[in-house]
């Protein structure tokens, strides 16, 4: 057992708790690296079917080869699927940031799915080194009906023991990739032979490094043509992962606030 | 695999000053993290607070403490580390354990000034409990101590006997002060006296532990897979050992063998299952088998099916466990309602010290005695924790398991109903329970439940009393009035009373029952259809009534043991339903009985699913 095996059977067993506590489970998809190796390890923990929906929250910003790569995928992996349409930017909080608030229409798409869907379980390709918020997640996060979340108020969580049970109208939040860095997702993509998008190859010295939707994600400057050359220029950089996600960085507590909202 | 090291100790000991100290030296920190926590600082109007690169919420920089556990990746000479940092807060006790838990390691932050602190204390022993592997201890703020030699060797000292107490050897102790970085990644000319290794040393000369695989077989079901016509799949987790197709197996609790036909992974891989991987199981025999039963070797000895153990719990809850209460356990993926029989010892985890058991107080540890509504697998040591009400209230492992063949008759199999208590009581419209009423002899409880059969059966209710005096007569005529006696009185009418519950009756059963333990035993036996009614009334007004005579001769001394005047009567901490006969007429108390019975037995999760 490598360090692979071991965070993938984590991942596989976090998945199998999630739906054996789930009465009506689905997986966000935002169709990018870490939640396609998630829909990957779906397939393994249910033994080739993925027995819940997949959800993209639909702001019709993604990139075309994005849309592109999820129809090949829909169809080769025959997954049930369904694009949740998230409410225009004028709807959300203004008091944000602006691109902050751009993100945040997928909270707003969120909590209408879950309103209208009544999912209990929500999975989440959400890592803990990709954003300091994100870090003080646990593996199973209960929320109230509007998603919100406290970050002083998390169940205790230890020895794989999780709080599956959630009140009426509420949900939980999984999250089976929190162990899961970077690095680890594009050495298991290799070693999976995952299909991903092409956008993350560089194409004239530029590449993403972490895909948004068009409007607030910007390419990086990178040579790496193929997932080895991404591994090496991981293992070398210390640009943080989302230095092209302008929400990010447009205020100390701008993040923290998505999160407390719901945001994944 | 990443070597997890969870930083433990006092609020403001320097624990995630530690942390960003170690991420800048190692050279670990993003790309513009340095500028951003400089900027945060001074906009505080702080000096360089390096915590800030863990203590990301808004309210953790303001106050300058953490108040979640958070995660970490440190890169040093080719090793990725996982720096897990954890708050020093009483108050956040639960988020220091989720992150610490699953450590390889646990750094102990002592302030030199300070010294050894409450939470110091504290975490050491939940480390202990947690078996955490290795104790690394940093003596920190060292520049900041007249004489940091002495002070260095009298910390040492200290720290060594707390976890001496705490039983729990000790890796290395670091002087260091975490602000200027000295001993931490680089060697500090400001110690001279000192000639032990930097922390990042002490860190890199550990490794995570390896799986189990060379442990006898620990397979735990997390589920039964059946897509389509196909065959049923038995998903879990391989904890120790190793398991191949062909392997004889044996599946506790219910001790069943069978074959193992094929391991079933996607894609297709039949290799042998190792310690630590998540597979799918499929049985030669169509064996029955569910989440929480643990598969081994049949030619190892079987593990013990049990429904009473005792194990030590730190605990979690601002209401500590009382005994009576039905809780619920996990143990591996087994999960069952457990009902707290007694608590043998009260730890507060500030002083290492075990106090008396009704000073019980908020994140304690606390010794219990457990009985399961069903038989479980366990083993000694094995980690579990308890709900109230879905929510994880404590943690820790079982001391000792007590098999089911040894307290009952062995080779014993309980048979499964094809009628469930669920499927009784939707056809009869409300559930069977059992109504136990206590208090002292002459409260009223005889003539009370007799009031309440009578009105129940009225309303059409499958309603019986069972009457202490009448039982006495018949079931228990060979009991007498010893306390072994009268324990054994207590435990068959709760058995019966259990017995005629399940079958979908209200049993009302009226017995002076003194004492709480022997109620605690008589609830686990119908756990969740168990309401202690308490009817109450003073000793005189008692003496007053005087039915049976009983009073006059126990004042008189010719009645030795007699509850109220010769022994005592413990009144019920938290009955599900006070009765006082002092303060209203019997037809009042009947009617509040009765109306409370109803609600119980009707309610609508009674309805729908509960388990005895």
């Amino acid at each position: 057992m490598d360090s692979l095996d071991r965070l993938e059977a984590e991942t596989i067993t976090i998945l199998r708790e999630a739906y054996r506590a789930s009465s009506k489970p689905c997986m966000l998809w935002s169709i990018g690296k870490d939640s396609t190796a998630l829909l990957w390890m779906a397939r393994k923990a249910f033994l080739g079917r993925v027995p819940f929906p997949m959800v993209l929250l639909e702001t019709f910003m993604e990139l075309p080869e994005v849309y592109e790569f999820r129809d090949q995928l829909i169809d080769d992996w025959q997954l049930e699927y369904f694009a949740q349409i998230c409410p225009p930017e004028s709807e959300v909080d203004q008091t944000l940031p602006p691109a902050t608030r751009a993100a945040a229409r997928k909270t707003e798409g969120l909590r209408t799915m879950l309103r209208e869907q009544k999912f209990d379980a929500v999975m989440v390709g959400i890592r803990r080194d990709e954003q300091a918020m994100r870090a003080k997640e646990r593996v199973f996060s209960p929320r109230r009906i509007d998603g919100t979340w406290d970050v002083k108020e998390q169940p205790p969580e230890f020895w794989g023991y999780y709080t599956t049970s959630v009140p009426d109208g509420a949900h939980l939040r999984v999250h089976p990739l929190l162990s899961w860095t970077e690095l680890d997702i594009w050495e298991y993509t290799l070693r999976e032979n995952i299909p991903y998008v092409p956008l993350y190859l560089a194409r004239d010295g530029k590449r993403y490094r972490s895909l948004g939707e068009k409007n607030i994600t910007v390419p990086i400057d990178s040579n790496a043509a193929t997932i080895e050359e991404i591994i090496a220029e991981l293992r070398a950089t210390r640009v943080p992962e989302r230095a092209g996600r302008t929400m990010d960085n447009e205020s100390e507590a701008s993040f923290e606030r998505l999160r407390a909202g719901g945001y994944m | 695999m990443d070597l997890r090291v969870a930083i433990t100790g006092h609020v403001d000991h320097g624990k995630s000053t530690l942390i960003g100290r170690l991420l800048y030296d190692t050279g670990s920190l993003a790309d513009g993290k340095a500028e951003e926590i400089l900027a945060s600082s001074e906009r505080r109007g702080l000096a360089v607070e390096w915590s800030f690169a863990v203590d990301a919420a808004q309210e953790e920089r303001d106050q300058a403490i953490t108040i979640e556990t958070t995660r970490v990746w440190m890169h040093y000479g080719g090793r990725r580390i996982v720096i897990i940092d954890t708050p020093g807060h009483r108050e956040f006790i639960r988020n220091m354990m989720s992150g610490a838990a699953d450590a390889d390691a646990g750094i102990l932050v002592i302030d030199a000034l300070e010294g050894i602190a409450d939470q110091t204390y504290r975490h050491a022993y939940l480390l202990r409990l947690l078996d955490v592997p290795e104790i690394i201890v940093a003596v920190n703020k060292i520049d900041a101590v007249e004489n940091p030699e002495q002070r260095f060797a009298q910390i040492s000292r200290d720290i060594r006997s707390v976890l001496e107490t705490a039983g729990k050897p000790l890796r290395a102790i670091v002087p260091l002060s975490a602000r200027d970085g000295d001993n931490v990644v680089n060697r500090s000319e400001r110690t001279a006296w000192y000639s032990g290794p930097t922390l990042i040393d002490v860190l890199v000369s550990l490794h995570p532990l390896a799986p189990l695989s060379d442990r006898p077989l620990r397979f735990e079901v997390a589920d039964v897979y059946r897509f389509s016509d196909e065959e049923r799949i038995s998903v879990g987790n391989v904890v120790a050992g190793t398991l191949a197709p062909g392997d004889r197996v044996r599946i506790a609790p219910s001790g069943a063998t069978t074959r193992v036909r094929g391991i079933k992974r996607w894609p297709e891989d039949p290799s042998p299952a190792l310690a630590g991987q998540a597979v799918g199981l499929t049985f030669d025999d169509p064996v029955f088998i569910d989440r929480g039963d643990i598969v081994t070797h049949a030619d190892r000895p079987p593990l013990v099916a049990t429904t009473s153990f005792d194990g030590v719990f730190f605990w979690l809850s601002d209401a500590p466990p009382r005994v009576g209460e039905t809780l619920s356990i996990k143990i591996g993926r087994a999960e069952v309602a457990v009902t707290v029989i007694g608590i043998d010892e009260t730890i507060d985890l500030g002083i290492l010290d075990k106090v008396q058991p009704d000073e019980s107080s908020k994140h304690s540890a606390f010794a219990l005695r457990l009985r399961a509504a069903r038989t479980v697998a366990a083993e000694t040591g094995a980690r579990c924790v308890l709900l109230r009400n879905g929510e994880v209230v404590g943690g820790g492992k079982l001391s000792t398991v007590e098999p089911v063949s040894s307290q009952r008759s062995d080779n014993l199999v309980p048979q499964g109903h094809l009628i469930s208590s669920t499927t009784r009581a939707q056809r009869n419209g409300y559930r069977g329970l059992v109504a136990w009423l206590t208090g002292l002899p002459g409260s009223g409880k005889s003539t009370i439940a007799m009031a309440v059969e009578r009105e129940l059966f009225a309303r059409g209710y499958f309603v019986y009393v069972l009457d202490g005096d009448n039982v006495r007569t018949g079931l228990n005529r060979d009991l007498g009035f010893t306390r072994e006696g009268r324990q054994e009185n207590i435990r068959r009418v709760g058995e019966v009373a259990a017995l005629f519950a399940d079958a979908g009756a209200i049993v009302i059963t009226g017995t002076i029952s003194p004492h709480a333990a022997d109620r605690a035993t008589a609830r686990a036996a119908a756990p969740g259809a168990f309401h202690e009614i308490y009817v109450r009334a003073s000793v005189d007004t008692c003496a007053t009534r005087d039915v049976k005579g009983h009073y006059a001769k126990a004042r008189a001394g010719e009645l030795p043991d007699f509850t109220g005047v010769s022994a005592p009567y413990e009144v019920p901490e938290h009955p599900d339903l006070l009765v006082d006969t002092d303060a209203s007429t019997i037809e009042a108390s009947v009617s509040s009985v009765v109306e409370y019975l109803i609600g119980a037995a009707t309610a609508p999760e009674a309805l729908l699913s509960y388990s005895i």
